[in-house]
């Protein structure tokens, strides 16, 4: 490409990197304002006296260390669980042939489009069933579930991507299954499974819905996006505190999403190339 | 397709073997194994609700029923002929699919216009806009959508004092409420599309492209006759989920417009369920709104699993 074109594009990119990120950095600003300074007529793309105050207003004000554990918690699990048994299932699905298999393809792929949200009401009245209304519990069990899915069909590229040849030398040279399974496969499927798990993560981690529906009475309980809402009053929102809460609730999934960078866009290649 | 799924070993697996083969014994019912846990937890938390869901569909299902104990009574189709004969379950299913297919236009365009441009420029750049679009995609959707209420509120946000349209409310008007919402849930989930594919275009050979530009193609002709068609995979698996996440968009609209708007004039059919069912109580109706919802996205999938036959692709 000529010279002015390619100035002109990589211009254009970082300018739109700037807006993209803009929000993200008015987030922190905000957070890190004085008292004040956010309810300020003109707002200043800077601030000078940087402060604390905000952020011990969140944790000072409720239980807020233990609500980002919760939530911490209900995402580990999630990721854990669902990116173990979506490998199985993908295993299963590629691995072999048998009756039913392109049929169960095909419910995998139906029950991806499932949105989870119209499900609100009957696991809501399941939850109650089950005793779990209130208790983690009850987010844990759901997003796995809604993970599973997505997880199964994305991982299933990966899985195939492995060489049959493969499997034959690792039982050719004595390997039991569950050995071949877990010490041959599931290193070399992993990249797929931290693409997958980025998703999973993100879902769980965000979930507003089945917190708000399912966690009604017990407030000990509760995950992140709820705490951050007591923040904000629609009338006379705490833009301090809202952009505390947000800025902490926003850095996990940062760090996470930066230590899987690389992976996630080979991971997502790998996933639709097949 | 690999080539090694269709390896004669695993067609013949189905069929019996002879016992020199000890390893393979059981090859019948080891995929059934590694699927039990997978089909377990689907069964009870995915299928199950969904029957559950219909079910419910079709009772008279409120408060009483719930925890007065009254008992529930089967009202046929009354839940259905109750939503159908009202105005503004219409006015909203409107709204739904004319909103969805606006944040799939716009996430598209703009993801599939900058995973262009990642490839036209150097690595510092393409390195700053991946991580900011990672920001973006990382940002948890209610904290995404308080900043951005932030970002253009009447008193103290710099987009109005930027623009100069002094306390102009966006949350007021129903079009710039929605407008709102639209440029927030684009931001999020451009990101998405723009990565993937942007591995999909690094995985097209250079030499394909190289040699449409030596034949003369414009940048636009390349794109659109090989890119593409080639992309054409990629580019199904990004707008079939967008128009997934898109159909059901609640946390945005929840949190921005507080709950559907002024007089519910931003509702979508997901708040306007959750409305129904846990705010009024009227758990039957909320179903049903709930299996239209399900009814439409599962019309898409069944369009999306026809398009996959015709590429001929195997499952």
């Amino acid at each position: 490409m000529r010279r002015p074109w390619r100035f002109a594009a990589e211009a254009s990119a970082l300018l739109i990197a700037a807006v993209v990120a803009f929000p993200l950095y008015w987030m922190v600003l905000s957070a890190f304002r004085p008292a004040g300074e956010i309810e300020s007529d003109t707002p200043r793309p800077w601030t000078l006296a940087p402060s604390l105050d905000s952020f011990r207003r969140v944790f000072g004000q409720q239980e807020f260390g233990r609500y980002f554990l919760n939530s911490l918690l209900v995402a580990g699990v999630v990721v854990v669980a669902s990116a173990l048994i979506a490998f199985l299932a993908a295993t299963a699905v590629t691995r072999f042939r048998f009756r039913f298999r392109t049929t169960l393809l095909i419910m995998f792929l139906v029950a991806q489009m499932v949105p989870v949200e119209a499900l609100t009401i009957p696991l809501f009245f399941l939850m109650r069933d089950l005793g779990q209304l209130n208790t983690l519990g009850s987010l844990i069990l759901p997003h796995i579930a809604f993970s599973l899915p997505f997880a199964i069909w994305m991982l299933r590229g990966f899985v195939k991507a492995v060489p049959e040849a493969l499997e034959e030398a690792a039982y050719l040279d004595g390997a039991s299954r569950s050995r071949f399974l877990w010490q041959v496969l599931f290193p070399l499927v992993f990249p797929g499974l931290v693409a997958t798990s980025v998703f999973s993560f993100i879902s769980t981690w965000n979930d507003f819905l089945f917190a708000k529906s399912f966690l009604i009475s017990d407030t000990s309980q509760s995950t992140l996006p709820m705490a951050l809402l007591v923040f904000y009053n629609p009338d006379d929102p705490d833009w301090g505190g809202v952009m505390a809460a947000s800025t902490v609730m926003t850095i996990p999934v940062l760090v996470f999403f930066v230590l899987v960078q690389r992976r996630l866009v080979s991971g997502l290649g790998g996933a639709v190339k097949d | 397709m690999t080539v090694a799924s269709r390896t004669p070993a695993g067609r013949a697996a189905p069929r019996p073997r002879p016992a020199a083969t000890p390893r393979r014994t059981g090859r019948a019912g080891t995929p059934w194994i590694y699927l039990a846990p997978a089909l377990v937890v689907l069964g009870g938390l995915l299928v199950y609700p969904v029957y559950q869901l219909g079910l419910i569909s079709f009772l008279e299902y409120t408060q009483a029923q719930v925890s007065g104990g009254q008992p529930t009574s089967f009202r046929g189709l009354g839940n259905y002929a109750e939503l159908f004969g009202d105005p503004e379950f219409w006015r909203v299913l409107l709204a739904t699919v004319l909103f969805a297919a606006a944040c799939v236009v716009s996430t598209l365009a703009v993801g599939c216009a900058l995973a262009v441009l990642l490839t036209r420029v150097r690595a510092v750049p393409r390195l700053v806009l991946m991580l900011a679009a990672l920001g973006a995609w990382a940002t948890p959707a209610v904290t995404g959508s308080t900043v951005w209420l932030l970002l253009f509120d009447p008193d103290f946000g710099p987009v109005n004092r930027v623009l100069g349209l002094g306390d102009h409310s966006w949350t007021y008007g129903r079009y710039s409420a929605f407008a709102l919402v639209l440029l927030e849930v684009v931001w999020c989930s451009f990101p998405f599309v723009m990565v993937t594919v942007y591995a999909g275009i690094r995985a097209v050979p250079a030499e394909v492209l190289e040699a449409a530009a030596l034949d003369g193609a414009s940048q636009w002709r390349i794109w659109r006759s090989v890119l593409a068609p080639m992309l054409r995979p990629i580019l199904v698996v990004v707008t079939v989920q967008s128009v997934i996440w898109d159909f059901k968009v609640f946390t945005q609209i929840y949190v921005m417009t507080n709950g559907g708007g002024i007089a519910g004039q931003n509702l979508v059919l997901n708040v306007y369920a959750y409305q129904k069912a846990f705010a009024s109580s009227q758990y039957g109706l909320g179903s049903a709104i709930g299996v239209v919802m399900l009814l439409i996205l599962l019309a898409v999938t069944l369009g999306y699993l026809r398009l996959l036959r015709r590429q001929g692709e195997e499952l």
